[in-house]
């Protein structure tokens, strides 16, 4: 399992391009007036009490993140090959799990969201992790000899002229080949060429979706930036 | 939209991405205003915008976070109980 996504609300700014400071969550808090609101409240009082009141607290959160739990699961039914049982087992471990995390790091909740919603970010990257785990069990990558042609199909282009599809890998390919390490390339080719889902492939590499997430957005950058060397693309700045 | 405009399109980076982890620091705040006020959450998150918007696995864990949020608003306007209990309000 990638560290960040066992511990999340502990996880360090580790990946991505930069940390904007600006989003500090103090914001919000200011958004919700700095007040917790009552269920929250009694949610922080109950579990924090000690005997049959903390017991019957605890109860009910499971019996929450398990419902939440199954939510999400059927959501994601459609990524994994199979039903039943075993997607009830699956949902049931991400509750379990999210219910250790969040009676774990009660002390770290600050209020910045109500306080369900905080649990339920838990269960959804319990669940999350869970099924790239099932998928890697059932369906892991495998190594083959890189296949440049599959691209256009992976960008999602469409019925482009054999001559542009042709150019156009050729120059990605250049790009890859000069432009990236080693351990990019691996990455790139996994994640883009053979269509390999990020948390998959970072279990397969013992690596975390933050990780490969900021080696994809530096390869896109400097393959973009050789593109527009080589006169292929133009440097025009735009944001989306 | 050409092949090239297209590669362009995946080859762009926004330098105001905050990355995977950032992201999901603050995935419940943002989800929150998300599901109040999508342009506001916008405005007051554009690294985490920005990251959902080319992340995939970061903006399915934020859509099924909305779900969640959207069931309990539902349960509490007596919608639909969504398997959740009703948000408080």
């Amino acid at each position: 399992m990638p560290r960040d996504r066992a511990n999340p609300a502990a996880a360090p700014a580790r990946g991505g391009a930069r940390r904007a400071a600006a989003e500090e969550p103090q914001r919000v808090t200011a958004t919700r007036g700095g007040a917790l609101d009552e269920a929250s409240t009694t949610w922080l009082r109950t579990l924090a009490a000690d005997g049959a009141e903390r017991d019957a607290a605890c109860a009910r959160l499971h019996d929450l993140l398990r419902r939440a739990a199954h939510r999400e699961v059927a959501r994601r039914a459609g990524q994994l090959r199979t039903t039943g049982t075993e997607l009830d087992d699956l949902a049931l471990q991400a509750a379990d799990d999210a219910m250790v995390s969040v009676l774990g790091k009660l002390g770290e909740f600050r209020g910045e969201s109500r306080f369900t919603t905080w649990a339920y970010k838990f269960v959804v990257l319990e669940v999350s992790s869970k099924v790239a785990r099932h998928r890697w069990h059932h369906d892991a990558p495998t190594v083959a000899e890189t296949d440049w042609s599959a691209l256009p199909d992976r960008l999602g282009l469409g019925p482009e002229a054999y001559a542009v599809q042709r150019d156009l890998v050729r120059a990605v390919r250049r790009a890859v080949e000069a432009e990236l390490t080693e351990r990019q390339r691996g990455v790139f080719v996994a994640a883009v060429l053979d269509g390999v889902p990020l948390d998959v492939l970072a279990i397969e590499l013992g690596s975390t979706r933050g990780a490969l997430y900021k080696s994809l957005f530096d390869s896109r950058r400097k393959i973009r930036e050789r593109l527009v060397a080589d006169g292929y693309l133009d440097t025009l700045v735009r944001h989306r | 939209m050409s092949g090239w405009t297209r590669l362009d399109a995946f080859l762009r980076t926004d330098p105001r991405d905050v990355g995977c982890d950032e992201t999901l620091r603050v995935l419940e705040i943002y989800a929150e205003l998300t599901a109040a006020d999508p342009a506001e959450a916008r405005s007051r998150f554009p690294g985490v915008a920005a990251h959902v918007a080319s992340c995939g696995p970061c903006a399915q864990d934020l859509a099924g976070l909305l779900e969640l949020i959207r069931a309990e608003q539902d349960a509490a306007d007596g919608a639909d109980d969504g398997g959740l209990p009703a948000a408080p309000r």
